[in-house]
């Protein structure tokens, strides 16, 4: 399961920062959006992957990571989440506006690239 | 017992810390509900918001500044948790200096907003208090990853007020500027989450007190970790060569926002300053120093960086920029080198240079501004970019001006007063950036080179590297005497048969306490300094910190009484 979870994080940062270097804003914004996805991942995968546990205390159970999954980065995975949201969403506004105003989208503005 | 201040601060103090934080969020929400159409309304409580605030940091201030050299410390449990679980928020000698620079620069640059920016698109106020809210923050919590939150806070209230006023520059300097930030706030959150997987927590004190403890095969994760994160840091920081970013939306952004944002750089500074001297303390075992000379030497490059730029802009907010770029990377070398008396006199250094540019960011706007007489025309940014070389055309001599052998029509030519006021601004302004005698940059940068030039531990004998640094820093400060002298015979002396700019009295008064500040800090250099030295001397004594935090109690509440092993308190039917 580490393997498979490694490797998708991989191609999801790596997809990313080739989008994120492409001249296009669209690309540009989808870059970042499977940047903070990779970013997500990686995060959620620092509290160790477990199978069929919970993060939940169960009366009765010992109170250690071997019976439970650490809640802690599932949280701020969350976190996380919720803030990247919200500034794919501002960055989605400027790119509107810079295509407006430039008439292209080019993150530069000029449309003489490609 | 006489009735004094402190008893009043005293008898609120564990609370009086996260009212930083608490103030601008509610100014806000508040400011949210009033419509645009009640400018007047808004302004009124924002300002006073604002010097509510300012009122806090210098209580806060004071609160830290009169304790021993041992420090002070308050630590505040927002949710009432145990220490290490819950967030917390520390006030010490540091914080409350950042607190108190945000306070001064906050109200300066809002005052100067009022005066015409804020109308120039919705939702000013609100997103200014929010940015105090974020700056306020970052400067107080004790844990990483409400740093984060409060880092993503403030980032994102910069985003607004960076586009606030629009236009195609501020747009794309604003694309750039995010999709950068946004990088940087991933990088933040891999570092925060290897430290987390490393070590199992995010409280910085606990995390100072666990990384010596951290086995030899989970150490480079860990070193990696706090590489990310650092990269994170010095992304804010503007560290060369991760500012490509800053000069375009700094200059480019409306004067009020470019003065605030010079603090926002300094943020940078404080949590690389924080957590090396936390984190990496001699105490820290094989972690000890850890990138410290990553920072000299990258600080180093940032300023040589930093001065070649402010060598080769023309117009005076691409300057401001660069000046930036400057104090951030004699900042960060200053404060690699991990010496506490170059760190002392980088502690006076720190607020004047912030003063100084934010000075010069409002300054910037209303020579710009000068360029035409009628104050209704609103110069467009983009009718700003620097061509090489530098206006001729305005060098064309018109028929009759004067010249040096043709002195007669300089007889009886007087120079009107706001000519006057703005050049004596933009004289101190640059003898500040450049660190020239009298003013407090002089004192600032004379302190650190003064510093680094005794090396008791080494046995007098000077390194390779101090002498690069130094080199550098007087260097840097005559790139940017050539730089900004040559602007201001351009804007000042050059021009001829001219109309005198009108200058608004509640625009140039910002400018004006600004730099009387950096004279208040030349005239009291030495309480300032001994301020500077002890707040210096606690950061590397980083235990006092730690303990503090660790050994703060939630208090006993009906829930976690039992827990405490105290009696749980009366609660009313």
């Amino acid at each position: 399961m580490e393997i498979v979870l490694a490797i998708a994080i991989g191609v999801l940062t790596a997809c990313g920062v080739w989008l994120l270097l492409r001249p296009r804003t669209y690309q540009v914004i989808m870059g970042l959006c499977l940047l903070s996805y990779g970013v997500n991942l990686f995060i959620f995968s620092t509290g160790r992957l477990a199978l069929d546990s919970e993060p939940v205390l169960i009366p009765g159970v010992l109170e250690t990571l071997q019976n439970y999954t650490d809640p802690m980065p599932q949280a701020l995975v969350l976190t996380a989440i919720v803030i990247g949201f919200a500034m794919t969403a501002l960055f989605l506004v400027v790119l509107l506006a810079q295509r407006g105003f430039w008439g292209n989208d080019h993150v530069d503005g000029q449309g003489d690239a490609e | 017992m006489t009735w004094s201040p402190y008893a009043l601060i005293e008898a609120v103090m564990p609370h009086l810390s996260i009212a930083p934080i608490l103030l601008p969020l509610l100014t806000a929400c508040v400011l949210l509900f009033l419509s645009e159409h009640r400018l007047r309304t808004k302004t009124a409580v924002s300002l006073a918001a604002a010097l509510l605030n300012l009122i806090l940091a210098v209580l806060l201030f004071q609160w830290t500044a009169r304790g021993d050299a041992q420090g002070t410390y308050s630590v505040y449990l927002p949710s009432n948790w145990d220490v290490p679980f819950g967030i917390v928020l520390v006030l010490d000698r540091l914080s409350a200096l950042m607190l108190l620079l945000v306070g001064v620069i906050g109200l300066m640059a809002l005052l100067f907003a009022v005066a015409r920016w804020h109308k120039a698109g919705a939702h000013f106020h609100p997103l200014f208090q929010i940015q105090l809210m974020g700056l306020n923050g970052a400067f107080l919590t004790g844990d990483l990853f409400n740093l984060f939150v409060f880092f993503e806070v403030m980032l994102a209230a910069s985003y607004g007020l960076l586009l606030h006023g629009s236009g195609p520059a501020r747009v794309k300097a604003g694309l750039h500027y995010l999709s950068v930030n946004l990088v940087a706030s991933s990088l933040f959150l891999v570092g925060a989450a290897m430290i987390y997987g490393v070590v199992g927590t995010l409280n910085m004190a606990d995390l100072a007190a666990k990384i010596p403890q951290v086995s030899a095969i989970d150490r480079p994760l860990l070193h990696a970790g706090c590489a990310i994160l650092g990269v994170a840091f010095l992304t804010k920081a503007a560290m060369w060569p991760l500012n490509f970013w800053l000069v375009p939306a700094y200059s480019s952004a409306s004067a009020p926002s470019g003065a605030i944002f010079a603090l926002l750089t300094k943020v940078g500074v404080y949590v690389l300053l924080r957590l090396s001297t936390l984190w990496f303390s001699p105490q820290a075992g094989e972690s000890a120093g850890f990138g410290s000379a990553w920072l000299v030497w990258g600080g180093m490059a940032t300023l040589a960086f930093g001065a070649l730029g402010m060598l080769a802009s023309q117009r005076p907010a691409r300057l401001a920029g660069y000046a930036v770029i400057v104090s951030s990377g004699t900042l960060m070398a200053m404060i690699g080198l991990g010496r506490p008396e170059v760190t002392a006199a980088a502690l006076y250094y720190l607020p004047t240079s912030t003063f100084a540019i934010a000075a010069f960011f409002l300054l910037t706007e209303l020579m710009d501004r000068s360029r035409s007489a009628d104050p209704g025309v609103q110069r467009r940014p983009e009718d700003e970019e620097d061509h090489l070389p530098f206006a001729l055309a305005d060098l064309d001599l018109q028929p009759g001006s004067n010249l040096d052998d043709d002195e007669e029509l300089l007889i009886g030519q007087p120079i009107p007063a706001s000519i006057a006021l703005l050049g004596l601004a933009f004289i101190c302004c640059t003898l500040l950036v450049a660190g020239l005698p009298p003013l407090s940059g002089f004192v600032g940068k004379f302190a650190m080179l003064s510093a680094l030039l005794s090396t008791p531990e080494t046995g007098g004998t000077l390194t390779a590297v101090t002498w690069t640094l130094l080199g550098l820093v007087v260097l840097s400060g005559l790139f940017a005497m050539i730089a900004l002298s040559r602007t201001g015979i351009r804007f000042f002396w050059a021009p001829v048969g001219r109309k005198a700019p009108v200058l608004n009295s509640v625009e140039y008064l910002p400018v004006a306490v600004l730099v009387g500040l950096c004279v208040f800090f030349t005239v009291r250099a030495e309480p300032l300094m001994r301020y500077a030295r002890d707040t210096a001397q606690v950061l590397y004594q980083p235990q006092g910190y730690i303990d503090a935090v660790l050994k703060t109690q939630p208090r006993a509440t009906p829930t976690n009484a039992e827990r405490m092993g105290a009696p749980a308190p009366q609660v009313l039917p």
